[in-house]
């Protein structure tokens, strides 16, 4: 079906944002039997907040007590290891160690474990120096203790969420990307809704548009409830070769405003330090900055001594759609069917699944639920992670493209095709991995360029005849 | 899995310069079974996508393109009866040489006789460097850009700035010229051109101005470069362009030698080797520029024909044993020593050094606290200086030093 058609249909529901949330959001509804769109102003879906983040699967232990942000991710997280296999998406049960590095840290560690226990994450613990360094060999002397929490994971950041949006389309909901939402208008009944591409037609509107939440508030009611102050983390990427150096995910004693810097294995094999947190007011520019990834890597030989003799893989900055307020801004406006889960800012890999289920809720309280899904399509996800049996192991792969992180063609082509093709490289980064890895390209980027020759948003190449 | 297959003599991970002369050799000096293994659809390695002169000039006894040199290397290697097996893809270096190797027609063990690690150099990548900005499209090294223009047939940008001034930096500028590119500037960090005279006068010939003391700072633009900010002597400049080249700063391929049990040498990034370029696991060797950043096809076509001679002398049982190896470390401004061992009788002439900046000094080193060696040197960064090693084997000890008194 072209999208041309897609503007004289009428929806349940229209999706503003193809995130980490608006893929989950999209999936709940159309799994609840709703007409679903959903729109993305990029070339390709997570390609906002959602594409740079550090992959953990939260429980939840040291989020704010009675909150919806928890209530979300404990939701999310429950719902996330129900039905993971059935899409076939990674998870590696690594724990996580909140290390104390001096006196002050140390003396908080009851506290987080309380918080922890408040929030129903029982089997949270403090851990001695000595079990630390028994069960990490590399980690720095100067660890005084820690808490651990078992049930923190690393996950695949992006097939997550491609997953949710994959099973949406599959179960015939319908996306619109390049299309930027420009204004809405509610007729009281139902909105019609002014995008770059045409009007959509949808009863109700919910906004998932992460960094620019407040701008769609704004064009949709005509003054925003919320204001975004974007939050830049950057992070570093140690090669694979540092892998063998930490099992568990490191996380600092947080402060009164960001949960710090976290070392954690990656699902692909890599080590990552960071973010930073810096506020900016630009929403889309996300720079790396030579001194804070020189101060990232420094923290993350202070932690782990033996990283001083590893390369750098890859640098990047990711931005957390903050607002005013330290929680997640979701409000239901039943008059208007319009509901927004806005301000997202930092645990929504963890939280979107929640997210889906508690926004259906609020739906709910005012729209009689549809007809489930009786036997939903369930797409399967391709094998990204390092301990998993990846494409190349099957034959007839044609040839590996990408060596560093050993990439088919088929795997390359596979993701140029079907319902959700990668329209950027960005986008087919994230669905193979191609040019990920320590070379960054050296060897693939031109032969990336050749096998996206007219699919890609923007090519790669330029023309010769300029 | 099935058993791994243990036919071969000598498997030979890599089909650049390096690996193929030492094929070559091989089979010269009557080694039955030689497979060489490349990731690549093509064998060749890097000259494969360098589109200039001057190529085959010790080899061959003339002058001649990249891709030409790749060509009649790998010409040479079938007629004389060396299997390249293109699309094998080595995944790991196990214990007692045992290979595991993808291939399109499903996963393989071999287990070889010897192996030979010629996996090459590749140049170190925008991340890597740190430098500040966005994150667009445009930002690759010379190798992609050979690899768009003589492989694909396309470009990657018509404006780029060109940072650095290696060899393989002025190759660069050729290709953009020959390709209707036209480089913006060239930014060199140091105080001159890495390359030597005259080849450093090239970009300037060209009409591109050559910044030094320099350094990109930042770059800007999305999802195509727009602008890099240059920082030098004076104030910062902003410079419009559509791509930036990240030429040189070579880094040995050396991911397979990370994933085993091989000793790697932090300091050259390449595999640990003795004077006969064997690693820490006997049945491994290595040559070529996986043993340090980085040298010319022409001495990579050398060293791998010398060092093949060393294998073939090991596979007859006439090569001296591992035991007894004294060891040679890096002092004062040495960036690394290659070999980084020295085990009693023959192999290689010389001890591969390089320097982390340009320094003047006195070369020394050291048995303990006897000075065995010394003299004056004037010496530049990517510049290989040689010592005999003949003077360190006569001395004997267990350990050398070399360093450079300024």
């Amino acid at each position: 079906m072209s999208e041309h058609c897609i503007f004289g249909e009428k929806f349940d529901i229209a999706v503003i944002g193809g995130g980490v949330v608006g893929c989950a959001v999209a999936r709940r509804f159309t799994l609840s039997g709703a007409k679903v769109v959903l729109v993305e102003k990029a070339a390709d879906i997570l390609a906002g907040a959602s594409k740079g983040n550090s992959a953990i699967l939260h429980t939840g232990f040291d989020a704010p007590p009675g909150s919806v942000e928890l209530r979300c991710m404990q939701a999310g997280y429950s719902e996330f290891l129900e039905i993971r296999e059935r899409f076939g998406l990674p998870v590696q049960r690594t724990g996580a160690i909140v290390a104390a590095w001096d006196d002050e840290q140390l003396e908080k560690l009851g506290g987080i474990v309380g918080k922890a226990h408040k929030n129903g994450v029982a089997d949270v613990e403090r851990i001695s120096r000595a079990d630390i360094l028994a069960r990490e060999g590399e980690i720095s002397g100067a660890v005084l203790g820690g808490v651990l929490v078992p049930g923190e994971f690393i996950i695949d950041p992006w097939s997550t969420p491609l997953g949710f949006m994959q099973q949406a389309l599959a179960n015939g909901a319908r996306i619109l990307r390049e299309t930027e939402l420009l204004s809405g208008r509610f007729d009281g009944g139902d909105w019609r809704l002014t995008t770059s591409k045409g009007e959509l037609h949808a009863r109700t509107v919910i906004n998932c548009a992460g960094l620019f939440g407040d701008v769609v508030d704004q064009r949709m009611t005509g003054a925003a409830q919320f204001e975004i102050r974007p939050r830049k983390g950057q992070f570093v990427v140690f090669d694979k070769a540092a892998a063998k150096l930490l099992n568990t995910i490191i996380l600092p004693v947080p402060t009164e405003r960001t949960k710090g810097i976290v070392l954690t294995p990656t699902i692909f094999g890599n080590l990552l330090v960071g973010p930073t947190a810096e506020e900016q007011t630009d929403r889309s520019k996300a720079t790396v900055e030579r001194e804070a990834l020189e101060q990232l890597i420094a923290k993350a030989c202070e932690i782990l001594p033996a990283l001083a003799d590893v390369a750098v893989t890859a640098t990047y900055a990711g931005l957390r759609p903050a607002t005013e307020r330290p929680e997640y801004r979701i409000r239901y406006d039943s008059e208007k069917n319009l509901i927004v889960a806005g301000g997202i800012r930092s645990t929504g890999l963890t939280g979107a699944l929640g997210i889906a289920r508690h926004v259906e809720e609020l739906y709910e309280t005012n729209n009689e639920p549809g007809p489930r899904l009786n036997d939903p399509v369930w797409p399967v996800m391709p094998k990204l992670a390092e301990r998993e049996a990846r494409d190349w192991t099957r034959p007839g792969y044609g040839r590996i493209v990408c060596h560093c992180e050993l990439v088919t063609q088929r795997e390359v082509e596979a993701a140029l095709s079907g319902p959700l093709p990668a329209r950027d490289l960005g986008g087919l980064k994230r669905r193979t991995r191609a040019g990920m890895g320590r070379c960054q390209g050296f060897y693939c980027n031109a032969e990336l360029a050749e096998m996206t020759r007219g699919r890609f948003a923007e090519p790669m190449d330029v023309p010769s005849d300029g | 899995m099935c058993r791994p297959m243990a036919d071969i003599d000598v498997a030979i991970i890599g089909s650049g310069p390096a690996g193929i002369s030492a094929a070559l050799e091989l089979r010269r000096l009557g080694v039955r079974k030689i497979v060489i293994l490349e990731r690549e659809r093509e064998a060749g390695g890097v000259p494969r996508h360098c589109a200039h002169p001057p190529y085959g000039f010790w080899e061959f006894g003339r002058i001649m393109t990249g891709p030409a040199y790749a060509r009649r290397l790998v010409r040479l290697a079938a007629q004389a009866g060396v299997e390249i097996r293109t699309l094998n893809t080595v995944l790991d270096l196990l214990p007692g040489g045992v290979l595991d190797v993808a291939t399109p027609q499903g996963r393989v063990q071999l287990q070889p006789r010897r192996v030979m690690i010629t996996t090459g150099a590749r140049e170190t990548p925008r991340s890597a460097r740190l430098i500040s900005g966005e994150r667009p499209a445009g930002v690759i090294n010379t190798g992609a850009l050979q690899a768009y223009i003589h492989l694909h047939g396309m470009l990657p940008f018509r404006r780029p700035v060109i940072v650095g001034t290696e060899l393989v930096s002025l190759s660069a500028v050729y290709d953009c010229r020959a390709h209707g590119v036209r480089p913006v500037a060239v930014i060199e960090q140091n105080s001159r051109a890495t390359a030597r005279w005259p080849l450093n006068l090239f970009p300037k010939l060209l009409g591109i101005p050559t910044l030094y003391h320099s350094e990109v700072v930042a770059i800007a633009g999305m999802p195509r470069v727009t602008s890099v900010l240059v920082r030098g002597a004076g104030a910062d400049q902003k410079i419009a362009c559509d791509g930036v080249l990240l030429t040189g700063k070579f880094l040995p391929e050396a991911s397979l030698v990370r994933g085993s049990d091989l000793v790697l040498d932090p300091a050259a990034q390449g595999p640990a080797i003795d004077q006969f370029g064997r690693c820490s696991d006997p049945v491994y060797f290595a040559a070529g520029n996986v043993l340090r950043p980085v040298e010319t096809a022409g001495w990579c076509f050398r060293e791998g024909r010398r060092i093949a001679r060393y294998v073939a002398d090991d596979l007859a049982g006439r090569l001296a044993g591992p035991q007894g190896a004294a060891e040679i470390v890096c002092g004062d401004h040495v960036k690394f020593v290659v070999p980084q061992r020295l085990v009693p009788g023959g192999g290689a002439k010389h001890l591969e050094i390089r320097v982390r900046a340009a320094v003047q000094g006195r070369l020394r080193v050291l048995a303990g606290t006897n000075i065995i060696f010394e003299k004056n040197i004037s010496a530049l960064p990517e510049r290989r200086i040689l010592v005999p090693l003949r003077v360190l084997a006569e001395h004997g000890g267990d350990r050398f030093k070399v360093e450079i008194k300024s």
